[in-house]
């Protein structure tokens, strides 16, 4: 079977992790092809090259493909795909921005946020927020399939596939992009960390948000919050863990503040180790904690901070 | 303009989910039922356009099973002006494909012509995160998927997504397909004058096969099961205590 990957590119870098943990599933369905697009793609495309697994590397370079805008770059996913038997992307917000538009342009169904690979037609996939584990088997000609890439592993990178530059498909000129409100961080990136510390509804307000960033430095972790605390502003959108935010599986995760909503624990349920911060002896969050402690946050955390 | 909105009657999302013995599915006789809450910002967003003069007419549209029309009535109560209802299952069990909806959805666009077709991002029940995104491609329209803010002017909508890094501003051109985020709005609730109101909105009724649509499954289910369960946890007394048992583990 030929299998065509997603490259996950932003701002012309090769997103490492999250596309070498799709490379993993990737792989168990075929010979693999990388496809790096994007208004630069070059450099992307040089270290999608090196991961294990990669039979070759596609580059399409090409100013429409800047920003991944959906409409040209699945009209040029649509076009390669004539070559292969799976279209297969890590489940990022770009990449279920764009598979389905590809799947339609094809007349398949998409498979979203893959658990599981059990054979080239049949995969395994989390519904109703992850309450309950589906397998499912496509009778389509095509499997167009999203990786939840926290339940892979990421390939090694000691390979040097040959890379091979390809042409822009033609521009649909449907949408034009106007501008990026990305946070600059020095923190380890939400889905790919070791460590989460993560806040919610019980923190407050933005500012005493920083207990759970001081917390989050001391730990060299990455910062998350409950979809409370980024509707109450406490916290920016791109942090929220759940359902329909982030999936993240790290080492240790700590909930500080938050109930523990089915929403929520769909999200980071599948960490190693879980520690529960809450003042409510009830809170849902503790029956999925590893290590639970019942007390008052702004007494709990610093002191945790300063322990550590 | 015309917006239309697709709304599905989803579980509640309150509901505590049991999977069937037989795995086949989810449990879904006699569970509360509700209009999917990405679809209630969708709603919601349409009758604010329509309320600020930009919009004049609010369509929703079902597809499903023909409980379905409570979720329509739903929302004519909440500010839609009609509703279409498209019966394409009797069994509540059966779920139709975002595919299928999709192509359902071209064939509703095709008589309407709407300038907008307001969808939700994402069905909290198969959590599948596509129709939108499917629709936008069989009609060839341009897409902006994720909304935080929606502005219409000139022909065209500026729409701020919420992604993975933050925020993306777009611009598309109209007609377009939006799906709504969380953070776009808070809908209203109904009034109860509304809701009687609503009991007298055109709802009209057709079923996939008037549309000449297929809607068999593409994905066979093989199984459905529970995910695994956590082992119980402790508790700790103190946060010495805590200190001391990550330290153990190695985790910190
Ligand atoms: C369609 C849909 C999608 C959703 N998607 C997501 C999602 O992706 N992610 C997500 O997180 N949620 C999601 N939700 C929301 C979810 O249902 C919950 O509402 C949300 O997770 C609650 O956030 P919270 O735990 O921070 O707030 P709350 O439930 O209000 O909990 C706050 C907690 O803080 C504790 N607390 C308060 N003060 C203190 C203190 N001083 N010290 C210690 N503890 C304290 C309280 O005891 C309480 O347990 C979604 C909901 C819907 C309908
Ligand atoms: N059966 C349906 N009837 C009406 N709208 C639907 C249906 N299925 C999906 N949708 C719309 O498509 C959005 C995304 O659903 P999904 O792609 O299934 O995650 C939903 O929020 C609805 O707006």
């Amino acid at each position: 079977m030929a299998v065509l990957l997603i490259a996950e590119i932003s701002d012309g870098a090769l997103a490492m992790d999250a596309t070498a943990k799709a490379m993993t599933a990737a792989k168990a369905l075929g010979e693999v092809t990388v496809l790096a697009c994007g208004e630069q793609a070059a450099d992307a495309a040089a270290e999608a090259a090196k991961l294990d697994g990669a039979a070759k590397v596609l580059c399409a370079e090409d100013a429409i493909y800047g920003h991944r805008l959906a409409e040209p770059t699945a009209a040029l996913i649509a076009e390669l795909a004539r070559d292969y038997d799976h279209i297969v992307a890590p489940a990022t917000t770009d990449a279920k921005n764009i598979l389905p538009r590809v799947a339609a342009l094809l007349d398949v169904m998409v498979i979203s946020d893959v658990s599981a690979v059990i054979d080239a037609d049949t995969f395994e996939r989390p519904i109703y927020a992850g309450n309950a584990m589906q397998t499912v088997k496509s009778s389509d000609a095509k499997k167009v399939v999203s990786i939840r890439t926290s339940t892979f592993d990421a390939v090694a990178q000691g390979g040097a596939a040959p890379v091979e530059t390809i042409g822009a498909a033609a521009d649909p000129g449907l949408s034009e992009w106007v501008e990026d409100k990305m946070a600059e961080s020095d923190r380890p990136e939400l889905t790919s960390a070791g460590v989460v510390v993560s806040g919610g509804r019980g923190i407050g307000s933005e500012e005493d948000f920083r207990i759970v960033e001081t917390l989050a430095d001391k730990l060299g972790a990455a910062v998350g919050a409950s979809r409370a605390a980024v509707d109450s502003g406490f916290a920016p959108n791109d942090w929220q863990v759940g359902q329909t935010g982030k999936v993240v599986a790290p080492e240790l995760y700590i909930a500080v503040g938050i109930s523990g909503a089915i929403q929520h624990l769909a999200g980071m349920k599948d960490s190693k180790i879980i520690v529960a911060i809450n003042k409510d002896e009830e809170a849902p969050i503790f029956q999925v904690a590893d290590y639970g402690l019942v007390a008052d946050l702004f007494e709990a955390v610093p002191e945790l901070t300063e322990k550590l | 303009m015309k917006v239309l909105v697709p709304v599905k009657r989803v579980i509640d999302y309150n509901v505590k989910v049991r999977v069937k013995a037989d795995g086949s599915g989810v449990d879904l006789a006699n569970v509360k039922m509700s209009m999917n809450p990405f679809d209630e910002i969708a709603v919601e967003e349409a009758i604010r356009l329509k309320e600020k003069g930009q919009v004049e007419e609010v369509v929703a549209v079902s597809i499903g099973v023909k409980q379905a029309q409570e979720t329509l009535r739903t929302a004519l109560a909440m500010g839609a002006d009609r509703a279409i209802l498209i019966v394409a299952a009797d069994d509540v069990h059966q779920d139709i494909e975002p595919l299928s909806v999709a192509k359902l959805l071209a064939k509703v666009v095709e008589e309407e012509s709407p300038d907008i077709v307001l969808c939700g991002k994402q069905a909290i029940d198969n959590d599948m995160n596509a129709t939108g995104q499917m629709l936008s491609a069989l009609l060839g329209w341009s897409q902006a998927m994720y909304a935080n803010e929606v502005a219409v002017e000139d022909g065209q909508a500026v729409v701020t997504r919420e992604v993975d890094g933050g925020l993306q501003t777009v611009k598309v051109k109209l007609p377009t397909i939006i799906s709504t985020d969380l953070r776009l709005n808070e809908p209203r609730y109904a009034s109860l004058p509304n809701i009687m109101k609503a009991k007298k909105k055109p709802l009209e009724e057709k079923t996939a096969a008037d549309y000449g649509v297929d809607v068999a499954p593409r994905l066979q289910v093989v199984d459905t099961k529970e995910p695994p369960a956590r082992q119980a946890g402790e508790m700790v007394g103190s946060v010495d205590e805590l200190v001391s048992k990550l330290k153990e583990k190695g985790v910190v």
